[in-house]
């Protein structure tokens, strides 16, 4: 596909009016997608789309078209020349756009992913063989995933992966789950083996008497796949300059004296270099290696789109235009995982966190609902499952006032949706260790 | 085009059970207005197809934008191999199903095209109600928007079956936030919740113009009002908080494929049961709940849906009763129960499954006046701006923009950070009071998501204003 795109981004370019500049970026993916219920299979197939954004721009005036590509060359050509013509028709009629910012500067880059991956009807046999006989419920995905720039300047940038990711649950009844994942570029059977296999014991706890809380502040231990449940409900507006400046980011008050602080062992960072998303953004900028949004409990920096780089004179940091991490990265804290459930000592240790949204935004107030395998501890001991259970909370109090750990080992998530296209966004995560928590429902 | 589909997909069609093809084109356009500035328009034109076969009892698809023969003959074999790969392991028997082969056409009602105005002519309006925005510097953003979505579908099956529909939407939007200090407060129109299928003209009909005034001073007032009291008491709610109230505790929970257990790895399971559908009392008599794809300019209108199931109004609800899920033919043959036809994908590259349409609250008797001098003690909530809820679909926990007392009949003081909690299981019994027509409202929802692969689709909610005592509400930290 990278040959493919190249093609039509000269293509484009050969198109063009002496005054006009282009930005234009490629999204494409071949998958394999197999829903599975009860074990076996509820709904296989393939989806292959190609779309093809592109950002026509003369002086200041600019319009954003967006098309699906048919991976035929003369029908696609055909399809670019009657958008250039209709995005050229609009230029005239079209205000100047004051925040219109753009690389100039030619980078480009190349990361070409290697397909390892397995034949589907073998990969759907392993799943078959390994689960059979169990409530086992979720989806694989997998094939190649494709993005591309390109602009009149010459840039071109390609980022390819090839990848699968088994997101499951394994039920015993009801709502009573363990969750778990398998996500790679190269399978191996007994990977997904030792997953079930450990699924099949925390299943076993499942069985018992499932215990029921009154409303309260317990002690939780958040394991890091529900840690990150916390983290991407603050991805929404809270690192983004724009949010930052127009005051709706849930971290209003860690700018306001005094200023609120999150625990010194807190260092969150956007770690493109570790992460899976490409590291060009569709005005042709480069990210950085990293950004630091938290230093040690500290609001550090913000991301920062070209768009809002423009709009309040700051340099653009290479965000997408939604200015929200997608390789998140909070750093190891020294506390050995091995201990927690002694650490824990009586309380709530949650797999899972559900449905996250704020009670109180601007305060960095944060409600949502305990899932799948969560179980009520005593003493040190796993005693029994836990009934749902919804907290409400602020994010200055799980990350800060009562925030006693983070684990030392961290556990790397890669994000399961598929919402238009397969989701490459990731983190790595600790557990944390937090003394009260309030429950309220 | 759809000429060429069709010839395409009749000389390719191959030997099989069933072979079905949907063709969806799309045409969108997003205008918008940030702080009196136009943000650069966005045009997507989307265009694909999905191929469906059973045989021998598997099923399997294939989506492809490649629209050729080629591309056509190479999505039916892909779905062909899906159908052998799974037929050992299937959870689903499609020997036994037997799906339509519908003939017919639907049409949004459009007055005012979306075309009948320049691109020029619709900036002008959003910078007319944007400069309305900002009465005051404790308005530090706002923006206008018009989100028009143009669809044509064609729906074919290898027995004669053929739909055709054409959809319009239009979605406009209105966001002002104001700010002092640690306090941040938003007025929206509705949330995301004025989509209505039709055209320009939907902006007279839902009062577009001279919101932006009204919402600036609504949230400078929010900045200067309390928070809402932490209390248990009588709780009204505007038709634009009943649309989430509908959605995630009577849709999502009478979704047939939820109950089946398809979407318990993601979107979640529900509290309802097979055996509850006849008897179980889900809410007060005055609850009445319907199905209803005939309102013509709601979000979900259709005559068919995406498994060519013809679309007709069905009680879902009746004086509180619960009678009939949310499922689709498939769904229905596999629970044996009745549903409706709510089979539907969000796009050509996404399978149909079990979705709302538009779920609607029918208007009992009640004027909004006697509903507010009924009540001693509390709230009008609007808006919605938070939503939560576990994943049977029962503890549920909703924040408003706007909250206002009733005190001794008469609505009384604002109150910023409105937030309410309860158990859909018994929260509905606790209806007491539901607004006649005049309060009633058609809503909707245009992102909701569920899903493997994901899909967010538009749904439609229209309502009444409702009362619901007594409840749970608080306010901010």
């Amino acid at each position: 596909m990278q040959d493919y795109f190249y093609t039509l981004a000269d293509f484009i370019s050969s198109k063009l009016l002496k005054d006009e500049i282009y930005l234009c970026e490629f999204s494409g993916e071949q998958s394999d997608f197999i829903r599975f219920n009860h074990g076996q299979v509820r709904q296989p197939g393939s989806v292959e789309q190609y779309y093809l954004e592109l950002d026509l721009i003369r002086g200041n005036r600019h319009a954003i078209g967006k098309l699906t590509l048919s991976s035929q060359l003369s029908l696609d050509q055909d399809r670019i020349v009657i958008l250039l013509a209709n995005l050229r028709d609009q230029l005239p009629h079209i205000p100047a756009d004051p925040y219109l910012l753009y690389a100039t500067e030619v980078q480009s880059t190349q990361s070409v992913g290697r397909n390892d991956l397995p034949e589907t009807p073998m990969v759907l046999a392993d799943i078959i063989n390994t689960v059979q006989h169990t409530d086992f419920v979720g989806f694989y995905a997998s094939g190649g995933t494709f993005t591309g720039f390109a602009n009149s300047f010459g840039q071109r940038n390609w980022h390819s992966r090839y990848s699968f990711n088994l997101d499951w649950s394994l039920y015993y009844e009801k709502d009573k789950a363990v969750k778990s994942a398998y996500a790679g570029f190269n399978w191996e059977q007994v990977q997904l083996q030792n997953k079930f296999s450990n699924a099949l014991t925390q299943l076993e706890v499942l069985k018992y008497q499932p215990r029921v809380i009154q409303p309260g502040q317990y002690r939780v231990y958040l394991a890091p796949t529900a840690l990150y449940e916390i983290l991407q409900l603050l991805c929404w507006d809270g690192f983004g300059l724009k949010a930052q400046r127009t005051k709706e980011t849930p971290l209003l008050r860690m700018f306001a004296e005094p200023k609120k602080t999150f625990q010194a062992s807190v260092t969150l960072r956007e770690n493109t270099t570790e992460g899976l998303s490409p590291i060009f953004q569709n005005q042709g900028f480069i990210k950085p290696n990293q950004v630091t949004l938290i230093q040690q409990g500290t609001y550090h920096s913000a991301l920062v789109s070209p768009r809002s780089a423009k709009e309040y004179g700051i340099t653009t940091n290479g965000a997408n235009d939604g200015e929200s991490p997608t390789s998140l990265d909070l750093a190891a804290g020294d506390f050995p995982q091995l201990n927690i459930v002694e650490a824990l000592n009586t309380g709530i240790y949650i797999n899972n966190l559900w449905y996250l949204n704020y009670s109180d935004r601007a305060a960095g107030r944060m409600t949502g609902m305990t899932r799948f395998a969560t179980f009520w501890v005593e003493q040190g001991e796993i005693i029994a499952p836990l009934n749902v259970m919804r907290f409400d909370e602020t994010v200055y109090h799980l990350l800060g006032s009562q925030l006693i750990a983070l684990t030392a080992e961290r556990e790397f998530i890669i994000k399961t949706d598929t919402y238009e296209k397969r989701s490459d966004h990731s983190a790595r995560l600790p557990g944390a260790l937090i003394a009260a928590v309030s429950f309220t429902l | 085009m759809l000429d060429l589909i069709k010839q395409r997909f009749h000389k390719l069609v191959p030997a099989v059970d069933f072979c079905s093809l949907r063709y969806l084109v799309q045409h969108s356009e997003i205008l918008t207005v940030r702080q009196n500035i136009a943000q650069p328009p966005i045009h997507h034109y989307d265009e694909g197809v999905m191929i469906t076969i059973i045989n021998k009892g598997g099923l399997g698809y294939a989506a492809t934008s490649d629209l050729s023969e080629t591309g056509l003959r190479q999505a039916m074999i892909k779905a062909t191999q899906w159908t052998q790969l799974n037929q050992p392991n299937q959870l689903i028997d499609f020997s036994k199903l037997t799906l339509p082969h519908q003939r017919g056409e639907y049409t949004s009602i459009v007055k005012k095209p979306w075309n009948s105005l320049s691109s020029q002519a619709k900036f002008d309006l959003l910078y007319q109600e944007s400069a309305q925005c900002h009465p005051d510097d404790k308005i530090i953003d706002w923006q206008t928007s018009l989100r028009s979505i143009q669809t044509e579908q064609l729906y074919l099956t290898n027995q004669g079956g053929e739909i055709q529909q054409t959809h319009h939407y239009l979605l406009p939007y209105i966001k002002v936030i104001a700010n002092q200090g640690v306090n941040t407060q938003y007025r929206t129109l509705g949330g995301h919740g004025y989509g209505r299928q039709g055209g320009l003209e939907i902006l007279d009909d839902i009062g577009f113009f001279g919101k932006g005034q009204q919402l600036a001073e609504e949230a400078l007032q929010l900045l200067a009002a309390p928070n809402c009291p932490t209390t248990i008491m009588d709780l009204v709610l505007a038709p634009d908080q009943m649309i989430l109230q509908i959605h995630e505790s009577i849709g999502h929970p009478l979704e047939l494929d939820r109950i089946l257990g398809d979407e318990r790895n993601y979107a979640g399971t529900s509290f309802v049961t097979v055996d509850m559908f006849g008897h179980y009392q889900y809410g007060s008599e005055l609850l009445n709940v319907t199905y209803d794809p005939t309102l013509p300019e709601q979000l979900a209108s259709y005559g068919f849906d995406d498994d060519g199931l013809p679309a007709k109004k069905v009680y879902l609800i009746r004086q509180g009763i619960l009678i009939t899920p949310l499922g689709g033919h498939l769904s229905q043959a596999r629970a044996g129960l009745p549903g409706v036809a709510n089979a539907r994908a969000t796009n050509w590259n996404r399978p149909p499954i079990d979705r709302m349409a538009n779920l609607n609250i029918e208007p009992g008797e009640t004027r909004f006046e006697e509903m507010i001098q009924s009540i001693e003690r509390g709230i009008f909530m609007q808006s919605n701006s938070s939503w939560s809820i576990d994943d049977s679909r029962n503890k549920f926990q909703f924040g408003c923009e706007w909250g206002q007392l009733i005190e001794k009949g008469e609505l009384t003081q604002v109150v910023k950070n409105p937030n309410y909690r309860g158990i859909s299981a018994t929260f509905w019994r606790n209806l007491t009071q539901v607004g006649n027509a005049d309060t009633f409202e058609v809503l909707g929802v245009p992102n909701c998501g569920k899903g493997e692969p994901n899909q967010g689709i538009m749904v439609g909610h229209a309502s009444p204003v409702c009362t619901f005592s007594p409840v749970d509400v608080f306010g901010g930290a």
